[in-house]
This record gives structure tokens, sequence and C-alpha cells, in this order.
């Protein structure tokens, strides 16, 4: 059973809930994707060796893709409701995927706070692509059963490329953890450096569990125990330690970002931003 | 000990209208499961194929190419064991 706490929804009208809780549920979808594909795009060029290099920006294409198909549909649904969605540059035309992409700014971006901190060394990339594969798989399992078609059809049709990136991922954390000491030691230190924001996976955030009430979106609170399970079942495999401490990191999900994502989107946004409603 | 190249693997993909597995290059892994992933990241990136084989290189051995004249060229001259004197059922397919 969701509760929803009345103070967290008094501000938003109640005929327009839904919608507004599709297009947050949406974009937090869709921004979470992009900006773990540009951080993966981030190696392309720099892989550790050349097979890699593709697999990595492989993956990092199909997350931009998966981005691409929230974004249009966020627009659509903005444009086809009327909705007021405030966008600078944007005035007399539709909202377009791009707008939602490249002229929102960081209070505006909804993604989780794991996706957006840096790189780090390889292995630290591949522990925090295997933690969000093994969340982002359990999460599209249930958004194919979404009452929203288009959800649940995007939902399916990213299904298989998380498949992969959470088989790839997963190979490659039991390969490092248990393979040099130098390799096992990285990987300690990127459990150390990422664990923190694992618990806001599945914590819910207020358009969260408005979407999962109107069984649009997916409860995230019950993806926790099988997630556990799977990484329970990779780390003891790779030989690395199951972290105990808490993981109290959160406010991704609205908007509350840490100092990484701010230079994420100087950099993803700076063309539409110097040059406005510019083509290519 | 830790810069010790990973073993090179060649790559065979079977395309959607082939039946045979077709050489397609070479990478690096260091077990046949990784190989397999690169090459799907590698070679399929373009629907190239719906199945790979991948075989260690230092499995395969291959004629000397300094041999040809003496493995190759005595078929020249032996048109007779070219079947062209066949007419091909049209069930037969794939020849």
């Amino acid at each position: 059973m969701i509760e929803i706490s009345n103070s967290e929804l008094q501000d938003v009208p109640v005929q327009k809930l839904p919608v507004e809780a599709l297009i947050n549920y949406t974009l937090n979808l869709a921004d979470t994707s992009l900006i773990l594909g540009h951080r993966n795009s981030e190696w392309t060029g720099h892989g550790p060796v050349l097979e890699q290099d593709i697999a990595i920006s492989n993956i990092a294409l199909d997350l931009i893709g998966q981005a691409r198909n929230f974004y249009q549909y966020t627009a659509e649904v903005i444009n086809k409701n009327q909705v007021a969605f405030d966008l600078p540059y944007v005035t007399g035309r539709a909202i377009t995927e791009d707008d939602l992409a490249y002229l929102r700014d960081v209070l505006e971006f909804k993604n989780l706070l794991l996706v957006e901190q840096p790189n780090g060394d390889w292995g630290q990339t591949i522990l925090r692509q295997f933690f969000f594969s093994a969340y982002q798989y359990l999460l599209y399992e249930q958004l194919q059963k979404s009452k929203d078609s288009q959800l649940a059809a995007i939902a399916e049709k990213s299904i298989k490329e998380t498949t992969y990136h959470l088989r790839w991922s997963s190979e490659w954390v039991i390969r490092l953890g248990d393979g040099t000491e130098e390799s096992h030691q990285r990987m300690l230190n990127a459990l150390q450096e990422f664990w923190m924001f694992t618990g806001e996976l599945f914590k819910p955030s207020a358009y969260e569990q408005v979407a999962a009430a109107m069984q649009i979106g997916v409860d995230v609170t019950t993806l926790k125990g099988a997630w556990m399970e799977k990484v329970t079942a990779v780390l003891e495999e790779a030989k690395l330690p199951l972290p105990t401490t808490p993981a109290l990191q959160s406010g991704g999900k609205t908007g509350t970002h840490s100092e990484h994502l701010g230079f994420i989107l100087a950099e993803m946004q700076f063309l539409q931003r110097a040059y406005p409603n510019s083509n290519w | 000990m830790n810069n010790k190249e990973w073993p090179l693997w060649e790559v065979f993909i079977r395309s959607r209208q082939g039946l045979d597995h077709k050489h397609v290059g070479s990478l690096h892994a260091v077990d046949a499961e990784m190989a397999i992933e690169n090459a799907r990241d590698v070679y399929t990136r373009r629907m190239e194929g719906v199945s790979i084989w991948v075989v260690e290189s230092k499995s395969i051995h291959a004629s000397n190419p300094d041999d040809a004249s003496s493995l190759y060229d005595p078929a020249n001259d032996k048109a007779y064991r070219h079947p062209t004197f066949y007419e091909l059922p049209d069930e037969l397919r794939h020849m």
C-alpha cells in the first residue's frame, strides 16, 4: 500500500496531479539515463583497451537512446496537455526532446545522485554501472506492466539493452574483485565511494509514489530485496564484502544534486545555451 | 606480470542471410566468454550477425603462402572436377 503524504502534494491542484506526476516521473527516468550515458561517454577514446572502450561507448549510446525515448514522450505529454513548462529560448513553438535535455538547469534535473558521480577509475565506473543496471533491470521488468502503454513499450524495448549491461558489468565486477591485489583494492575503494548513493534508488519521491499509486510507475521500494540478492551474489563471487554502512545520500530525484552535475550540464548544454535554437 | 597482453582471438560471425560463419577480424580478451562479449560489442554494432564463434588465434594453423604454387596450381587445368554438367533441381537451395 502506498502512502502519499499530504504535505508533499498540497501545492499541486488535484486535476493536474496525474499529468504533473507523469511528467516528473518520466523526466526522472530520462535524466538518469542521460547523465549516466554522458558519464560513460567520457570514456570514449580513453578506455583501458580498445574492446572495452567500444563496450562502454555502446552502453553510453544505449542509455542516451533510452533517455531520448523518455524525453520525446515527456515533450509529447507536455505539448498535448498544454502544460505551462518554463524553458528559456522556447517561445511560440512546441517543446522538443532537445529542449528538455539542454535547457533545464541543475535544480530541475531529477536524476539519481549515483549516476552523476565522477567516473573515477575503471573499477569505479564498472561498479556504478553494475549497481545501476541491477536496479534498472528490475525497474524495467515492472515498468513493462505500466498502465501507460508508452512507458511500458519503452521499458520492453530497453530491458534487452539493460540485460546486457547487467551481464557485462557483473562479469567485470567479478573479474576485478577476484583479480589481482590491486584490482581488488580498487574495487574496495569503489564500494566505499558509491555505496552511500544506493539507498536513493529505493527511496521514492512524491511523484514516484503518485505514479506508482496510479499504476503508471513502479513502486521502487519493492525492488530492494531482489537488488540486494543480486548484489550480494555478485559481490560474493567477486570476493568483495557487502557494505554494511548506511546508504543515506539522496536528493537527486527532487533536484538536490552534488556539485558534479553542474559541471556535466555546463559541458553538455554549452552549445544550445550559447547559440539558442541552433540545429545541425 | 600485470602488463601481460591478453590473448588474441579470431572472430567469426554468421549473418542474418548466411548459413556459414565468416571470419570478420580479431580482438583481445582474457577468456572465451569475454571474447564473445567483445565480439558482440566490436563486430555486431550494425546488426551484422545472429551468431558468434570465437577461437584463440594460436589454435589456428595456416598453410604457408610459399607453398601456394604446389598446393593450388595443380588444380588449375582440371575442369572435369567441376560438377558443371548437372542440372540442379529447384528444391535444392544454398548451392
